[in-house]
């Protein structure tokens, strides 16, 4: 197979486009696409300040390279959540999240040390609440509140999250088999910042495949942390991955289509964000960051025992 | 050939095409990324004995 742009062996075939592209044309290809998702989404031009949630793993290293390479002024946030699960996991991917800042000038990675700050990591605080098996749902809770907080604090105009199309497709197939309207409503490329204690929040990388992402790690020699979470083995998300990955197979660019006819469809109107929704939300009594509950917010009730 | 996955590792002593090593271990083309002597490949290509195959899962999250 040869490369469609300059005849040379091809490394990659990206089925849903029919392309094939040698390394370095990959490379190209890769970095436009990423520059063209930021225009066309109106997600942040070279004059703001981006503060890129970096997990150690290839989607978010990825992404701090490119926008790196834009020539955009992006700085990275490491947050330690305390997991090992016999792994060291969080010791092993804040390194990497750490040598990829040590490479570069003028950069800054910003540490959060949760079981530091809390005195509480994942773990401990799942296992506290019952919920030991499952705890992505307070490593997601967790994640948002803190990334927002370091986003305002330290004066950042954006945050940005390496999510790819896989993961965006794999939120949307949930929120529709349970019709979640009001995730369906906030879901896509930008949530634009409220004024009001939430920071913009943009995905520069959801028009990508999650093979693309890591082909572009691969080929740019990014060291990242291959192991899995250990406690992502069993996620409903990886689930559904699995299942729209067979859809994928069968039919290349069923996700693409599915995401992008998606976003048509909120052009559109079809998933108008009611007034009430939005005037429900008020500051925590602690943190003052906008929530819907009664005084606290789900984040600091974590924090009660 | 020596071929690892995920800290497993297979040999095979005839020539495969990338295509046909990855319908050997049910492996769907879209979860993963095959490396041989250190370079991408794509499916079409041939692998020979003596080549060093690595496959990389590319499905992350949780």
């Amino acid at each position: 197979m040869r490369c469609r742009k300059c005849g040379a062996p091809a490394v990659i075939n990206l089925r849903h486009h029919k392309l094939a592209l040698c390394a370095e044309d990959f490379q190209t290809w890769f970095v436009d696409q990423t520059q063209r998702s930021i225009r066309k989404y109106e997600m942040f031009t070279h004059d703001d300040r981006i503060l890129v949630a970096v997990s150690g793993g290839k989607d978010s290293l990825a992404l701090w390279d490119v926008l790196l390479r834009l020539g955009y002024q992006a700085d990275g946030l490491y947050i330690d959540l305390g997991i090992d699960g016999g792994l060291r996991y969080s010791e092993q991917s804040k390194a990497k999240a750490l040598a990829f800042a040590g490479q570069h000038d003028q950069v800054r990675l910003m540490v959060v040390d949760i079981p530091g700050r809390y005195g509480e990591s994942v773990p401990d605080v799942a296992r506290r609440r019952r919920q030991q098996q499952r705890p992505c749902a307070i490593c997601g809770l967790i994640k948002r509140h803190e990334m927002n907080r370091i986003a305002l604090a330290e004066g950042y105009q954006v945050l940005a999250t390496g999510h790819n199309l896989d993961d965006e497709v794999a939120v949307l197939f949930g929120n529709v088999l349970h019709w979640q309207v009001g995730y369906l409503q906030r879901q896509g490329p930008v949530l634009p910042a409220d004024g009001e204690g939430l920071a913009q929040k943009v995905k520069p990388f959801c028009r990508f495949y999650e093979r693309e992402t890591a082909a572009y790690t691969l080929i740019r020699g990014l060291d990242y942390i291959y192991e899995e979470c250990p406690f992502s083995l069993g996620a409903t998300s990886l689930k559904h991955k699995e299942t729209l990955t067979q859809l994928e197979h069968e039919a290349p660019g069923t996700k693409l289509h599915f995401y992008l006819s998606f976003l048509k469809a909120k052009r559109q109107g079809l998933l108008c964000p009611s007034e009430a929704s939005a005037e429900m939300l008020h500051p925590c009594q602690v943190c003052g960051q906008p929530t819907i509950a009664p005084a606290l917010c789900a984040f600091c009730r974590l924090w009660q025992s | 050939m020596n071929v690892t996955f995920r800290q497993k590792q297979w040999t095979f002593d005839s020539p495969l095409t990338v295509s046909q090593l990855l319908k050997k271990l049910r492996l769907l083309p879209e979860t993963v990324l095959v490396v041989r002597n250190g370079q991408l490949v794509t499916e079409d290509q041939h692998l020979q004995p003596g080549d060093d195959v690595r496959i990389v899962a590319v499905v992350s999250g949780g």
